[in-house]
C-alpha cells in the first residue's frame, strides 16, 4: 500500500510495521475511523431515503470492489459481474428459504457458492486475454441469466424468490434503519479485507500478473492459479454484495441482473479508478448519487419556465439517462485514471501550494 | 567448485525452420560465475529461456541440482531456487520498488487469500514483516534504499536493472540467471554492477549464469565462459582459453587480419 505521495514533516517511521499500514498517515486513519463512527449515527440524522442510498452504496460497493480486484488489480476483464451479483442474491435466498440455513450464515455461504461458479466460468481466463476474455465472460452473463429464468427450484423462475430478513439473536434487521448497520459493517469488513489482501502475498501476485505476467511467472507466481483465484475472489465479493441485496429487499427477481448491471459495475470502477480501493468507493458513491443529483436538477428545471414546455417535460427522463452517459464519457476523456487519481492530484496541489513541485 | 548445480544435456530448440540451439551441453559448477557470450542471434537468450522455463526445448534435458527440470513450469523452477533478470526490463511498473522485491519472496511466504486478509488475526502480519526484513537486507546490499518507495516505472534504466537484480535475489536463489546485466550502462554503473555480481556470488554463495557483451567484464569476473555461435557451442572453458581460441576470434571477438594491434592487445591481456 505504498505510494509516492509525500508524508508530512515529522512523520518518522521506526518500524516496518509502521511502514506497512493501510492508511498513509495517522491523520488519515483517524479521519477514516471517525467518519465510520459518524456514519453509525446517520440514521438518527438523515431521512430514510438517504439511508436507502447508503445501503445501496454498501452492497454495490462490495461487488464493485470485487470487480476492481479482477479488472484493476489483476488486469483481467469481466462482463459477467452483474450475473454473479445475481447468483449471490439467489443463492442466499435459496439457502435461507429452502435449506433453512440462518441468514447470517447463508450470506457468506452464498459468497463461496458464487466463488465456485465464478471460478468455473473463469477457467478460460487462465488461457485467454483481453477482448476474447470479455466475450467469454459475456457468455457467462447470458448463461447465468438463462439459468435464473429456467431453474425454478433455485430462483423461483419468472416469479422470483423471497428472501428472509437477516436475524441475529432474535433481532430482525428488517427495517432500512437496522439493515443499514449490517450493510455498513459488511462494507467496512470487506474493504478492510480488500486492503489487507492487496498488501499481502496474493494481492502482490495479482498486481505482478497484471504488470508483467512473464516475469511474474519467473518470480514463482503461477499464472493459471492467480488468474483463476482472482476470478474467484471477484465473484466472492459479487456474491456477498448480491446476498446483502437479496436480504435487504426481501425479494429477488431475475430481471435486474442483466448485462446493463455488469456494465454499470465496470463504469463504477473506471470512474473511481482502476486498481484503487478508495477509488472503488468513490466511483460507487458517484454512480449512486449522480442520478439523484440529476433528479434534483430536473426538479429545479420543472420549477422554472422551461418546465412548461411540453417537449422538455416529456424529455426530462431521457435527458437524465443521457446525462449519465455523458458524464461517463467525460470521465473517460478528461480523467481516465479515475476519481482517486484526481483526489491525489488535488491533495498534492494543496500540499505543495504555492509551489508546483 | 567440482559439483555442478546446473547440467544442460544436448538441448536443441527450433522455431519452425530456424534452429536457435543445436545440441548444446554444458555444466555450471556450484558457486561459479558462468558467462555465455556470442554474437547477436547466437541463441544466448534462448538458452537462458530454456533454463528458466520460458521455452521448452525440442530435445535434451536440463538438470538443476540433479533434478530434471526440463518439463517444469517457470514458477516451479523459482520454488527450486532459480532466479533471473531480463534483458529488456521486466519490472512490475506500477508497484513500488519494495513491493517489486517482495514479489520475489512469493514462494517463501505462506499466507494466502484467506489468511492474508485476516492480517492481524492470522500470522500474515508477522510473516510479512519478517520477510520485509530480509528484503531490506537485499535493498541495503544493492544500495537502493533511497528509492524503495518509488514507483518502479519511474526509475532510471540503471536503477531499474538494479531493482531487477534485487527482485531476483529476494527469491533466495541458488542459481541466478542474468541476461545482459550491464547493457546500456555507463562505466560507473558497470563497475557497481560487476561488484554486486561478485559479491552476491561470494557472500551469498549464489551461482551466476550471465550473458554479457562487455568482454572486459566477462573476462575479469567469470570463472568459466561459454561461446555460442549460430545456435552451436563453440567452446567452454576458462576465460583465457576462450580468448585464445581461433574460432572464437573469428566468430565474435574479431578476426586476425583486422588489425595487428588488437591481436597484440588480446595476447597481452591474456
Amino acid at each position: 500500500m505504498s505510494s509516492l505521495t509525500m508524508r508530512p514533516c515529522g512523520d518518522f517511521r521506526t518500524s516496518y510495521k509502521q511502514d506497512n499500514t493501510i492508511f498513509e498517515t495517522k491523520t488519515i486513519r483517524w479521519v477514516a475511523i471517525l467518519s465510520i463512527i459518524a456514519l453509525c449515527f446517520a440514521p438518527l440524522i438523515v431521512d430514510g431515503y438517504f439511508i436507502t442510498l447508503l445501503i445501496q452504496i454498501s452492497y454495490l460497493g462490495i461487488a464493485a470492489l470485487g470487480l476492481n480486484i479482477l479488472v484493476g488489480y489483476t488486469g483481467q476483464i469481466s462482463l459477467g459481474h452483474g450475473a454473479f451479483f445475481g447468483f449471490g442474491a439467489f443463492a442466499s435466498a435459496w439457502l435461507s428459504t429452502s435449506l433453512q440455513i440462518p441468514v447470517f450464515l447463508s450470506i457468506p455461504l452464498a459468497g463461496f457458492f458464487t466463488m465456485g461458479v465464478g471460478m468455473m466460468f473463469g477457467m478460460p481466463a487462465a488461457r485467454i486475454k483481453g477482448l476474447y476474455l470479455a466475450i467469454a465472460t459475456l457468455a457467462a452473463q447470458f448463461i447465468i441469466e438463462d439459468f435464473f429464468a429456467r431453474a425454478d427450484w433455485f430462483s423461483g423462475g419468472s416469479a422470483g424468490s423471497m428472501a428472509e430478513p437477516l436475524t441475529l439473536f432474535g433481532f430482525a434487521f428488517d427495517t432500512d434503519q437496522s439493515f443499514y448497520y449490517v450493510a455498513l459493517f459488511a462494507l467496512v469488513f470487506m474493504f478492510i479485507w480488500g486492503c489487507n489482501l492487496m498488501r499481502s502475498r496474493d494481492g502482490r501476485a495479482f498486481i505482478a500478473v497484471r504488470d508483467h505476467y512473464l516475469s511474474a511467472e519467473i518470480m514463482g507466481v503461477s499464472l493459471n492459479k492467480y488468474r483463476l483465484l482472482s476470478f474467484g475472489i471477484s465473484s466472492f465479493y459479487a456474491g456477498i454484495g448480491g446476498a446483502l441485496y437479496a436480504h435487504y429487499l426481501g425479494y429477488v427477481s431475475a430481471e435486474g441482473f442483466t448485462i446493463f448491471m455488469s456494465i454499470q459495475f465496470l463504469a463504477m470502477i473506471i470512474i473511481g479508478g482502476l486498481g484503487s480501493i478508495k477509488g472503488t468507493l468513490m466511483g460507487v458513491i458517484f454512480m449512486v448519487f449522480l442520478p439523484e443529483a440529476l433528479e434534483g436538477i430536473v426538479g429545479i428545471m420543472k420549477m422554472t419556465d422551461w418546465g412548461n414546455i411540453p417537449m422538455v417535460v416529456d424529455g426530462l427522463a431521457y435527458i437524465k439517462e443521457m446525462a449519465i452517459g455523458l458524464v461517463i464519457i467525460g470521465f473517460l476523456i478528461f480523467e481516465p485514471e479515475g476519481l482517486s487519481h484526481r483526489w491525489t492530484q488535488i491533495k498534492n496541489y494543496w500540499k505543495f501550494y504555492p509551489f508546483a513541485y | 567448485m567440482s559439483e555442478s548445480i546446473l547440467k544442460v544435456e544436448q538441448i536443441s530448440l527450433a522455431f519452425g525452420g530456424v534452429k536457435a540451439l543445436t545440441d548444446i551441453s554444458f555444466e555450471v559448477p556450484k558457486g561459479s560465475v558462468f558467462s555465455i557470450i556470442g554474437p547477436n542471434g547466437a541463441g544466448k537468450t534462448s538458452m537462458l529461456n530454456c533454463i528458466s522455463g520460458r521455452y521448452s526445448p525440442n530435445a535434451g534435458n536440463i538438470y538443476f541440482n540433479n533434478q530434471n527440470v526440463t518439463k517444469l513450469r517457470p514458477n516451479d523452477r523459482a520454488d527450486l531456487g532459480m532466479g533471473r533478470t531480463f534483458q529488456n526490463l521486466a519490472l512490475f511498473g506500477h508497484m513500488s520498488v519494495l513491493d517489486n522485491i517482495m514479489v520475489g519472496r512469493h514462494h517463501l511466504l505462506k499466507n494466502n487469500w484467506l489468511t492474508g486478509p485476516l492480517y492481524w488475526a492470522s500470522n500474515a502480519q508477522k510473516e510479512e514483516l519478517a520477510h520485509r526484513k530480509y528484503v531490506e537486507e537485499v535493498i541495503d546490499f544493492l544500495e537502493i534504499s533511497h528509492i524503495r518507495k518509488a514507483v518502479a516505472g519511474t526509475l532510471s534504466y540503471g536503477l531499474r536493472k538494479r531493482v531487477e537484480l534485487a527482485r531476483a535475489m529476494a527469491l533466495k536463489p541458488q542459481l541466478i540467471l542474468l541476461d545482459e546485466p550491464m547493457a546500456g550502462m555507463n562505466l560507473e554503473e558497470k563497475e557497481d554492477m560487476a561488484r554486486y555480481i561478485l559479491d552476491l556470488n561470494e557472500e551469498f554463495g549464489i551461482t551466476v549464469v550471465m550473458i554479457e557483451h562487455d568482454m572486459g567484464v566477462v573476462m575479469d569476473i567469470s570463472h568459466k565462459v561459454m561461446v555460442l555461435d549460430f545456435g552451436k557451442k563453440l567452446i567452454a572453458g576458462l576465460p583465457d582459453e576462450v580468448m585464445a581460441d581461433p574460432h572464437v576470434k573469428r566468430a565474435y571477438l574479431g578476426i586476425e587480419d583486422e588489425t595487428a594491434e588488437t591481436e597484440v592487445e588480446i595476447k597481452e591481456a591474456s
